[in-house]
């Protein structure tokens, strides 16, 4: 049975080889099912092409179909018998920006395909620098068909410079480059024999040796209340327990713990699970917290230490992707923010300006954001909310905007600057 | 083990339980829809742990289409005493009596369910359903948010979905609207089954394989039952088979498997090439995109 679970996030359109690649390691890892494959295959005949057409594999639905286009992330699955893999499968084309973000958010690895022939294109570098805004720890660049530059090592250090150069601009902090073809499986599962100047590992191999446990923020205690269990029965009189979903760090019984917004101190008593009572809890835990003292806590609360706490603002600096195609964001508009398990209203208080998500520059004579743009912005909640930058803290430096017109979610943002 | 990593069983648990709890939480009035099938049974008993030693916050619901097999009835009863829960039953066959719906030529009441299901969820006010779908089951709900948002009429929009970031989900609705959630969006079958035994979860012993007597239709494998009688002319053999899914009586097939433990199930689908659904389900091959018409009617 494998042991981690590793996310991960490819973007691209058909021509990058991305469907193929994606179908390689489905396929060589038996997680591909004949059913599937022949529904694939037939469909591919009826069409007249030339080829089994693997992205006919994630394209699930009629519109992608009849057109051709994916209009949507896909998740995938497979495992092998030292991880299982969640790929979330993205476009390279429409609304591109807005399922690559929302793939790569709980992504722990972004999967870049490049065309060996072609280099870096405007979309590589735009997928580059989504996975890095959004805090994607692990870069892996595919330098995909290989085979159409005669496995060329030149080639492939050509592009590996040009590539490296580009990204001293954004913040990775771990990056791969693979020479692959995805079409003949030339270090995807197995390393190629034709790339004997290449001394690293296959893809797969590589993904599933990463080490991203220590991705995770085991330092600063943030513990988000989610819901408050009183059971109502004669059997548990008087029990308490805040349960919720570990955002950061570590907690142990006995722990001196703040509960904010109220600045109340108690210990932890006892960590739960339905399985019984744990020494620890860290992240992605989802536990039952209960404290020595009676103190008010309830849903949107958080518990950390005393001497390690977020910044509690009303006023938060951020870089927001836009998601909504019927509204741009304004400013002095208002909307609904979710941040952790708290929910408030805000209000856009300024727009500093809109990032060219191709060349990286900084409009700052924008006035609004329009679909798939991304922008900084200040906003001021109604209430304050505890936060951190999402540079430091991926689950407190995260919100959501939601309309309140609609109901829709409408944007991602990631906090900045934080303004006490 | 390194020290601060979970298992992906673990992980997968986890993300669950913080399923059902943001629900609970956020919605006025969450129902569990729980057919007696592999995926509803360990729903309920992820659901059960997220609010220990509470007792689960929300009722279960039952679309009982008169065609069930008798001993996932008795399942599902034992299971919603042991837990002290309220179930709703809705029931397919009062609504054809009613005419709400009308049984469809060729037996399967698959998508006459749908209907059904909406008069019972309107009725009772449920804003949220639990539902027990995976997204590897099938290329429609490999594109199907967590929280996915139904209109009034339970329509699901593929192409005007809320976008998913994080794990901040929006369950906003105004009246009349609903969401259908997914706690177990991640899991694959093997998962599923390897939980199972990894949990000692009880399971219905259809699942076990076992010599029972089958007739053989369109290459499919169906055990004798009060819903699938021999026609006439129609050769019985005993053979050793197992479900892979449950669903309606009459049209849900076996499979042949030696697999009369969890253990050997988890060892025979770590093996086996083909889907659940393309396996055993009569009533979900009917053309390419049949999943994803019915979830636009309405169904889960």
């Amino acid at each position: 049975m494998p042991g981690e679970l590793l996310r991960f996030a490819t973007a691209g359109s058909v021509d990058d080889g991305k469907s193929t690649l994606i179908g390689r390691l489905l396929y060589d890892s038996k997680s591909l099912f004949t059913d599937q494959l022949a529904a694939v295959e037939q469909v591919s005949r009826d069409r007249g092409n030339d080829y089994t057409d693997l992205a006919l594999l994630t394209d699930g639905l009629r519109a992608e179909r009849e057109q051709g286009i994916t209009i949507d992330v896909a998740y995938r699955y497979f495992a092998t018998p030292r991880r299982k893999f969640i790929i979330a499968d993205t476009p390279g084309h429409i609304q591109y920006t807005r399922n690559m973000v929302t793939g790569a958010s709980t992504a722990d690895v972004a999967l870049i395909l490049l065309d060996a022939r072609k280099g870096i294109t405007e979309q590589s570098r735009r997928h580059a620098f989504l996975a890095t805004l959004l805090g994607v720890p692990h870069l892996v660049v595919c330098v995909n068909k290989m085979d159409l530059v005669d496995f060329a090592e030149a080639r492939f250090e050509e592009i590996r410079t040009e590539f490296e150069e580009f990204a001293t601009r954004l913040r990775v902090r771990d990056m791969t480059f693979i020479p692959i073809s995805a079409l003949l499986g030339d270090n995807v599962v197995t390393r190629s024999e034709r790339t004997p100047w290449h001394d690293g590992a296959p893809l797969l191999s590589h993904l599933e040796h990463l080490h991203v446990a220590s991705d995770r923020n085991f330092v600063d205690v943030r513990f988000p209340v989610q819901y408050v269990v009183r059971p109502q029965s004669y059997e548990v009189l008087d029990y308490r327990g805040y349960a919720g979903t570990v955002a950061s760090g570590v907690l142990k019984a006995g722990d001196e713990v703040v509960a904010l917004p109220s600045g109340m101190e108690s210990r932890i008593a006892r960590i739960e699970t339905a399985d019984g009572e744990v020494d620890e809890a860290f992240p992605p835990m989802a536990v039952t917290i209960t404290l020595t003292d009676d103190i008010d806590l309830s849903r949107g609360d958080m518990l950390c230490r005393p001497h390690n706490m977020p910044t509690v603002a009303q006023d938060i600096d951020a870089q927001v992707c836009w998601m909504d195609e019927s509204a741009s964001l304004t400013v002095g508009r208002k909307y609904w923010i979710k941040h952790t398990t708290r929910w408030a209203r805000v209000i856009v208080r300024e727009l500093e300006y809109r990032i060219d998500v191709n060349t990286l520059h900084r409009d700052e004579e924008a006035t609004e954001l329009a679909l798939n743009e991304i922008g900084r912005v200040r906003l001021r909640a109604t209430q304050p909310l505890f936060v951190d930058p999402y540079l430091q803290n991926r689950q407190t430096g995260a919100f959501i905007l939601v309309d309140e017109g609609t109901n829709k979610t409408v944007a991602a943002g990631m906090i900045g600057r934080v303004i006490s | 083990m390194i020290p601060h990593t979970m298992s992906q069983l673990r992980s997968l648990e986890a993300e669950s339980i913080h399923i059902f709890r943001e629900v609970a939480a956020e919605m006025h009035k969450p129902c569990l829809l729980f057919s007696g099938g592999k995926d509803s049974i360990v729903m309920l008993h992820v659901a059960r742990k997220a609010f220990h030693p509470a007792r689960i916050p929300f009722p279960v619901m039952h679309v009982d289409t008169g065609l069930n097999f008798p001993s996932i009835l008795a399942y599902r009863d034992r299971w919603i005493e042991k837990l002290g829960l309220q179930l709703v039953v809705a029931s397919v066959e009062d609504a054809m009596r009613r005419g709400l719906v009308r049984e469809e030529p060729n037996g399967s009441r698959n998508r006459i369910q749908t209907p059904v299901l909406l008069e019972a969820a309107e009725t009772h006010g449920f804003d949220a359903l639990f539902g027990g779908g995976r997204r590897d089951e099938e290329k429609a709900r490999a594109k199907e948010r967590v929280f996915s948002f139904r209109d009034e009429f339970g329509q699901w929009d593929p192409k005007n979905q809320r976008p998913e970031i994080w794990s901040l989900y929006n369950g906003r609705v105004f009246p009349g609207q609903s969401i259908r959630v997914f706690p177990l969006s991640n899991w694959t079958e093997l998962d599923v089954w390897s939980y199972i035994r990894e949990e000692a979860v009880e399971i219905p012993e259809l699942y076990l394989a076992a010599d029972r007597e089958v007739v053989e239709r369109g290459g499919m494998l169906y055990a004798v039952n009060p819903f699938v009688t021999p026609r006439e002319g129609e050769p019985v053999t005993v053979k050793r088979v197992r479900y892979r899914t449950i669903g309606d009586a009459n049209l849900t097939a076996a499979v042949a498997s030696d697999a009369d433990t969890v253990e050997k199930i988890v060892a025979e689908i770590a093996a086996v090439r083909i889907t659940e659904r393309g396996a055993t389900r009569g009533d979900d091959k009917v053309s390419e995109a049949a999943m994803e018409d019915r979830k636009k009617e309405g169904y889960f």
